[in-house]
């Protein structure tokens, strides 16, 4: 949304990652422990700040805003909010925060919570952006209601709109999916999805749901007990065995794919994944070059030293083995790459005892088979 | 026996000017008393809330008894260059702000103490400046605290005798307010006057415990 949403000032400077990023070091002692928390953001982009419940991730979020008063460092873009000799009060720092719980305000109505930002901000909010971020959000069909007659994910969805329309330079965004059912969080997460791509500015999204930020992130930066423990591209991590990922039941990876081809006898819809393809599920958008977001469950992932035959199987991807490793008692798990690609990783999770009848070693070349039905697509965001 | 209803409406009409510019001083006045105590916790906060509280329990007389000192030569009445504030309507609207002020204080305090941190912070990070979120949100979303301790700021105005008689006496058209009418009636055993002031009182009264409930219904339902 280049120019619309977002920062004015961003959208024709050049974008160093370094310069108009998120860039944040901030120490000291929130109720037990000691946070101690470095890392930087991209200009844009979802970076998740990952991390079990009471790990300091909402303190660190609040620190950047201002809510909450950490020693250390926090700039965004050129801008200084906060070092050795200065912190900038929340009102003057131009941050767009989404609560866990939406916190609109009983007194006004709809219409005016989404404004309340937008009339305070310098130079204002046109009406093209208020219509943007109406059909971003879908908040048309809101506008007329009261605040309280909206369910959790209406609430959630106008505090977003209105934390775009103050103009912020950064978003910050607090769980805001944790206090919804499960249906609510489906309803809302392709608005935070179609959200993540539009806005050109960086998103710290906190989360302790795996399946959310498989969802939406591009970056990960993982938080325990109140340090960073890792930080990097969020398929990177995912696969990063000494980070853990892989020991959780769902372990997934998630690489980007482009459509190739849609079949509309069986709605099939193809994939190029770095030279090899990939059918999955054709429904929801596919048009021929769009990207997708794949979703590949370790466990949904078998391997062969030769082509099955004969099989239900669609997908069968050439891959080389980078590492394996143990993952609980039973299993391993094996890192894979798409041949001739180094850093298209992917798990698989297979048994100690497959993987000894196949005499798997690193550097192996095998056939990875993966199921049509357990791949889940999403957009990019 | 005639009624000599200009009597009453002067009375009336002081009582109600007393009551109404004691409102507003006490809304002023405890309004950032009422936000400071609401957020602070500190043994000066405490001290300053009990001091706020002792009309609550002190005898009106006692009350008095201070407010007529402070206002008198040795007090408060040469700071401003007067001689004396005691019995003079400005002493009657002293002595009624501090003898109302827990009444005025204790219902806003509590409305923002109800309202919590986060709508604070959410508007701090829409760009609202501290000046700002006090006025478009914290006394919006405290308005059933601040109806609840004008109605009652200004009834219990209306209702005080005590400090009155003590520091104001009962000078028509100057300090002579309802209560103190009701009290020269009786003495002077005019029961008729008496009857229609005591029972316009007590019809008043009425109304506002009523009016009470009311708003706390009406208005809390909207309140998060």
């Amino acid at each position: 949304m280049s120019g619309g949403v977002g920062n004015p000032a961003d959208g024709d400077r050049d974008r160093r990652p370094g310069r108009e990023g998120l860039d944040i070091a901030l120490c000291g002692m929130r109720g037990s422990f000691w946070i101690e928390a470095a890392f930087s953001a991209p200009a844009r982009g979802v970076t998740a700040l990952f991390g079990p419940s009471g790990s300091g991730k909402t303190s660190i979020l609040r620190a950047i805003a201002g809510l909450e008063r950490l020693e250390g460092h926090v700039r965004a873009g050129e801008t200084i909010w906060q070092d050795e000799g200065r912190f900038v009060a929340t009102h003057r720092r131009a941050v767009g925060y989404v609560f866990q719980e939406a916190s609109l305000f009983a007194h006004l109505g709809v219409e005016e919570n989404l404004l309340y930002g937008a009339r305070r901000s310098p130079g204002g909010v046109d009406a093209a952006m208020r219509r943007e971020v109406a059909d971003l959000l879908g908040l048309d069909h809101l506008k007329s209601r009261s605040v309280a007659d909206l369910s959790g994910g209406e609430r959630q969805r106008v505090a977003i709109g209105r934390a775009i329309l103050s103009r912020p330079r950064v978003m910050l965004m607090d769980e805001p999916l944790s206090g919804l059912d499960n249906r609510a969080k489906g309803e809302i997460l392709p608005f935070i999805e179609r959200l993540a791509g539009a806005l050109d500015l960086p998103i710290l999204y906190v989360s302790h749901d795996i399946a959310e930020i498989e969802r939406l992130a591009d970056r990960i930066v993982l938080v325990e007990a109140g340090r960073v423990r890792a930080s990097g591209p969020l398929n990177q991590a995912l696969t990063d065995i000494g980070l853990g990922f892989v020991r959780h039941p769902h372990a997934a990876s998630v690489l980007t794919a482009r459509v190739t081809a849609f079949s509309p006898e069986d709605g099939l819809a193809e994939l190029d994944l770095c030279g090899q393809s990939v059918f999955v599920d054709g429904s929801g958008p596919q048009e021929i070059g769009l990207e997708r977001r794949l979703r590949i469950e370790a466990s949904d992932v078998s391997l062969s030293r030769g082509p099955l035959a004969q099989s239900t199987i669609l997908n069968t991807l050439r891959v080389e083995i980078v590492a394996i490793e143990p993952a609980g008692r039973a299993n391993l798990a094996i890192l894979l790459a798409l041949e001739g690609t180094g850093d298209f990783t992917f798990m698989a999770k297979v048994t100690r005892r497959s993987a000894e009848r196949l005499a798997l070693c690193p550097g192996d070349r095998l056939f990875a088979q993966i199921k049509s039905v357990s791949l889940a697509t999403s957009p990019v965001p | 026996m005639t009624i000599d209803f200009g009597d009453i409406v002067s009375a009336l009409v002081l009582t109600l000017e007393l009551a109404s510019v004691t409102t507003l001083v006490l809304l002023a006045i405890g309004t950032p008393l009422a936000w400071w105590l609401a957020r602070s916790n500190t043994l000066a906060s405490d001290i300053v809330a009990t001091l706020v509280a002792l009309p609550l329990v002190l005898p009106p007389t006692v009350l008095g008894f201070y407010l007529l000192i402070a206002l008198g030569p040795a007090g408060l009445g040469s700071l401003v260059g007067v001689r004396s504030l005691a019995f003079s309507f400005e002493g009657l609207v002293a002595g009624s702000v501090v003898y109302s002020l827990p009444f005025v204080v204790q219902p806003i305090r509590n409305a923002f103490q109800a309202i919590g941190e986060r709508p604070l912070e959410v508007a701090a990070t829409l760009r609202a400046s501290p000046l700002d979120r006090f006025f478009t949100v914290a006394v919006p979303l405290a308005r059933n605290g601040f109806l609840t301790g004008a109605v009652l700021g200004f009834a219990h105005t209306v209702g005080e005798f005590g400090v009155v008689l003590m520091i104001g006496g009962n000078i028509p058209g100057e300090t002579r307010v309802l209560s103190i009418a009701i009290f020269d009636y009786v003495e002077q055993l005019r029961f008729a006057e008496a009857h229609l002031v005591a029972g316009g009182m007590l019809i008043f009264s009425f109304l506002v415990i009523l009016a009470m409930s009311r708003i706390g219904r009406r208005f809390g339902e909207t309140l998060p």
